[in-house]
């Protein structure tokens, strides 16, 4: 989209942590205040730079998890074990510290409610994030495109976002879940691994040419990916985002 | 410098003696596995390891016959050239003095090659005379195929990308020719001691 | 399948770093085998540098390394590259 199309070299800045949202356990979304952003398409993510005073540094990329609003920036973020940023966004960072990132980043994987639907989101874990992302602008839009989203955790206490998910089913929102580790007593919905047969049954039929947002750890993706093809949609509709071996 | 993170140290080693670190470089204690390709996957019964370019007769082991030559254990510290470094690493491995045993070649330089099209060059005399390792086991175990299993060159006393991931052989040659990596901005030698990272430093 | 294996839009922040506009929209064929498709869909390995691969064929599509002061690239897998400016 020649209009949108970011010109110029990314620069990093420093933005100001503004709020913190515990969502689980190990997830936390922390609210940025970027001086000057100019806005973001849902589905980019912005690079975030540690330094520590030795000048070692590490860098790591986390989707935006917030429609556009103003220069506020949220980001999702799972607390990774042996993770070496994750814990210190999560754990050291409060409010009124800053950190340097850059963004927004990314034309490919993005989604924005005049490109129209019918719309599938497909989450592994920690792949919610953009796909939230996508929901919140659409929401905020007013928009009603057809969109459903299938959302793959562990357990129910992994899933992030559900009381708001909840909150914005309807108007031409679906959403649906499988917990592939451990369900909660009365669980009546999908519990086991993202296959063909699950998405066969959630996902429009290929005649009605749905785009496909996919995302989360690479096996996950690959094997969404590949289902999706084998049940004859169409490869260039599938757009994935793969976290790497842990998913972020 | 850039703004410093408070309280930001990464996952790095403390109390490591720094004449053990080359320049620049921060001990870890885990194994990044890092690539330029999808991990190859080769069985055993396809696998060999050849010598081969300017010597009288190439030469060739299968998996069993590499396995039959004598091995050792070695311990070395290893640096990658993206900073990383890992000390007393141990391997179990065939001294590539072993595989040259009796080679009479007048080349002067050495081409590592790979599953999956991966090369690294060397002059000959940085892989003879105890430098260099083709090496199946690490910490005890079988070489992992993310890790560069079966086998894998070891070269510590260069960067980390001088030591091949699934090798299949070395190629001798009378001219250095510049691998996968070092035609396109990395180094040509490689020392971490004189941080020769990238061409022209 | 390769776990460690990420999309194109992993590297779109150094792509655009280097490039000063957005290339996970740009279309790129692949000189190997001719498949056409956006950058943001190829395969992407990190080791010592970026090595960006076709997603049909694997091959090399191109192989960026950055120091803190220059950028060697690589891209003569790369027949031809469309960008929306």
């Amino acid at each position: 989209m020649a209009g949108t199309a970011l010109l110029g070299r990314l620069t990093w800045q420093l933005a100001e942590l503004v709020e913190v949202v515990v969502e689980t356990p190990v997830v936390k979304t922390l609210v940025f205040d970027v001086p000057g952003w100019p806005g973001h398409r849902a589905g980019q993510h912005v690079d975030v730079r540690l330094t520590a005073e030795d000048s070692y540094q590490a860098e790591r990329s986390y989707s935006i998890a917030s429609a556009p609003d103003s220069t506020r920036v949220a980001l999702t973020i799972q607390r990774l074990e042996d993770g070496e940023v994750s814990p210190y966004l999560t754990d050291e960072l409060r409010p009124g510290d800053k950190i340097e990132l850059r963004g927004p980043i990314g034309g490919y994987f993005v989604w924005e409610p005049s490109e129209g639907g019918p719309l599938m989101l497909v989450a592994g874990g920690s792949g919610i994030v953009p796909l939230m992302a996508m929901i919140r602008t659409r929401a905020a839009a007013g928009n009603d495109t057809e969109t459903r989203l299938l959302y793959s955790a562990r357990s129910e206490d992994d899933l992030i976002y559900r009381d708001e998910l909840e909150a914005l089913s309807g108007n031409g929102l679906t959403v649906a879940y499988t917990l592939t580790d451990l369900q909660p007593p009365g669980w009546t919905s999908y519990a086991r691994r993202v296959d063909a047969e699950m998405l066969a049954e959630v996902a429009p039929r290929p005649a009605e040419q749905p785009r496909f947002f996919t995302c989360g750890p690479t096996p996950f993706v690959e094997a969404v990916a590949e289902a999706l093809v084998r049940l004859g949609h169409e490869p260039r509709a599938i757009k994935t985002e793969r976290f790497g071996p842990t998913g972020g | 410098m850039a703004f410093v993170s408070r309280g930001f140290r990464g996952r790095r080693a403390a109390d490591v003696d720094p004449a053990r670190v080359p320049p620049g470089q921060y001990v870890t204690a885990d194994f990044p596995v890092l690539s330029a390709g999808p991990t190859p996957h080769t069985s055993l019964e396809l696998w060999d390891f050849s010598i081969i370019g300017e010597l009288e007769e190439p030469r060739r082991w299968t998996w069993e016959e590499f396995r039959a030559l004598p091995s050792e254990e070695i311990t070395r510290d290893i640096h990658c050239v993206t900073k990383w470094s890992k000390l007393d690493t141990v391997w179990q491995g065939v001294s590539v003095d072993t595989l040259l045993a009796g080679i009479e070649t007048s080349a002067e330089y050495v081409t590592q090659y790979s599953d999956g099209g991966y090369t690294t060059n060397l002059p000959l005399e940085d892989i003879t005379a105890g430098k260099a390792w083709v090496v199946f086991a690490y910490e005890g175990e079988p070489l992992a195929p993310e890790h560069g299993g079966p086998a894998r060159m070891l070269v510590p006393h260069h960067y980390f990308w001088k030591s091949a991931k699934w090798v299949r052989g070395l190629r001798l040659q009378s001219t250095d020719e510049p691998g996968f990596r070092e035609t396109n901005g990395y180094h040509n030698h490689g020392d971490p001691w004189q941080e020769q990272r990238y061409s022209g430093d | 399948m390769d776990e460690l294996m990420l999309d194109g839009n992993a590297v779109a922040g150094l792509l655009q770093e280097v490039f000063a506009v957005e290339m996970t929209t740009a279309v790129g064929t692949c000189a190997s085998c001719g498949a056409a498709g956006p950058i943001g869909a190829v395969h992407v390995y990190r080791g010592a540098g970026i090595v960006l691969r076709c997603p049909h064929c694997d091959n090399v599509l191109a192989k960026i390394v950055k120091s803190d002061s220059r950028v060697w690239i690589d891209s003569t897998g790369i027949l031809t590259l469309e960008v929306s400016v």
